[in-house]
């Protein structure tokens, strides 16, 4: 039977926060743009505009049809020739953290758009109406009545979409970054102890994405009492 | 930029001589294909079940069912599959392990890229099938009752079959995604298509035209799966239903 030995992780936790901080940096910043870009792919999507809502079709189709691993892929293949060409850093800079985020920023940005576009859809015509009748532009009733609205009606489905952003934020692991992931894996591997190290995040992302989905219940109970 | 496009790469002989680098996609792709379809068999399945047991008045079977379905949404895909290929096998009783380690490494890949898959998704499916049940009219499951069936009974003449059809629909997604994360078995060396462009890479050094040959098998599948399920919601609809006639 395996014997276990844990004594690896005490001393690996500063290597490891240092991991968990570039997870929680790429979450966050793609969240932040996600929801941005998503926004304005929603409503280009919703445009009357043929070209618009086209491109903005295409784009969140394009994205949602292939695997997020083969987009971060493009992204470190891309990303670094486009900035030492363009911005003239010195071939072989470390762009892999600047890639991951590029790459995930937009890959959300079209599931993003998808809870948007929801969002927007199930504000009642009326109020588009009401906001016209009263006088103002397309743009005002659009930021002042229908977001407001559908942004409080899609708050829990954006965090849980946040949630599963921050369990993808592992897959940086194909460029080898040292997100918390990658930094359990190399001490595990370093030490012989891959076992309880992948145990050990496994039981991290656990209880990170399990408390921080019971507190998205509780909201939802909040906002909207069954 | 100054980048050599060379389509041509995909007739040269690969590297191991017996095969064109065309060959090596293809085979990328059926084992992509392979792998995804098996384990959505047996996501179905499992899914199905422990969907159903989260909706039983039995609160020991339906807590286990909860237990199962948060333990697989809320640890990311890449760390079941990690704990699947490499922590698994060494906690089998010694004999047991040995013998898995010492057969076929591609078999021990796509067994544990097989199961992991199998088992994240039947947690997604669980979450679709409760709550296609609970969607059902309370009235359905008391007429059961009242008509004299036991509880088993009254599932698999009255709920199941209504259920089962209900959700169809949002089962496409998830039959979908198992297709793309299919991808992140490439990171314990499966030769699936993601883990074939890559290689390809290392060989030809020409890695646009291997991303854009894989980048489109994917939107093919994607393509095909969509065009076919579309098919089968619209045979499958329940009258009066959203998407029913």
């Amino acid at each position: 039977m395996y014997e276990f030995d844990w004594s690896s992780i005490p001393g690996a936790l500063p290597f490891l926060w240092d991991g968990m901080k570039i997870s929680l940096v790429i979450t966050a910043q793609a969240v932040l743009v996600g929801i941005v870009w998503g926004t304005a792919l929603a409503m280009m999507r919703l445009s009357s505009v043929k070209a618009l809502s086209w491109f903005a079709a295409g784009y969140v189709n394009l994205f949602r049809a292939v695997p997020l691993v083969m987009v971060l892929l493009w992204f470190f293949l891309i990303v670094p020739r486009f900035v030492e060409t363009l911005l003239d850093f010195p071939p072989g800079t470390d762009l892999r953290l600047s890639s991951a985020m590029m790459g995930f920023a937009l890959f959300e940005a079209a599931y993003y758009s998808e809870i948007i576009r929801a969002g927007i859809q199930s504000v009642p015509k009326g109020q588009v109406a009401a906001a016209s009748a009263l006088g103002m532009t397309y743009a005002q009733g659009m930021r002042l009545v229908v977001l407001p609205q559908a942004f409080r009606n899609m708050v829990p489905l954006l965090l849980t979409q946040a949630i599963i952003l921050f369990q993808d934020t592992s897959l940086v692991y194909v460029s080898a970054l040292a997100d918390f992931f990658g930094a359990a894996y190399k001490v595990g591997d370093r030490d012989g102890r891959l076992v309880e190290m992948l145990l050990f995040a496994g039981a991290v992302y656990f209880v990170i994405c399990f408390s921080a989905s019971q507190l998205v219940k509780r909201l939802q109970k909040k906002y909207h009492p069954a | 930029m100054s980048y050599q496009w060379n389509w041509g790469v995909f007739l040269q002989p690969s590297a191991s001589g017996d095969d064109t680098y065309l060959g090596w996609m293809l085979a990328g792709f059926k084992m992509t294909i392979a792998l995804s379809l098996t384990a959505w068999v047996l996501a179905l399945l499992l899914g199905a079940l422990i969907g159903v047991l989260r909706t039983v008045p039995n609160k020991a079977l339906a807590g286990f069912a909860t237990g199962y379905v948060e333990l697989f949404r809320n640890v990311p895909l890449l760390v079941q599959l990690f704990i699947w290929y490499f922590v698994l096998p060494e906690l089998l009783p010694a004999s047991i392990g040995d013998a898995y380690k010492q057969s076929n490494p591609m078999l021990q890949q796509f067994l544990a890229s097989m199961v992991c898959l199998a088992l994240f998704t039947s947690a997604r499916v669980a979450e679709q099938v409760r709550s296609g049940i609970n969607s059902l009219p309370k009235g359905q499951k008391n007429a059961g009752l009242a008509l004299g069936f036991t509880l088993p009974q009254t599932y698999r003449f009255v709920m199941l079959p209504m259920a089962f059809r209900l959700v169809v629909p949002p089962l496409t997604s998830e039959f979908l995604n198992i297709f793309k994360n299919s991808a992140v078995c490439s990171t314990i060396g499966l030769m699936e298509l993601a883990a074939q462009g890559r290689q390809l890479v290392d060989y030809t050094a020409q890695p646009y035209e291997s991303f854009i040959a894989v980048t489109l098998s994917y939107i093919a599948i994607n393509v095909v799966v969509m065009t076919l399920m579309h098919k089968f919601e619209r045979r499958i609809a329940v009258p009066g239903y959203i998407g029913g006639k």
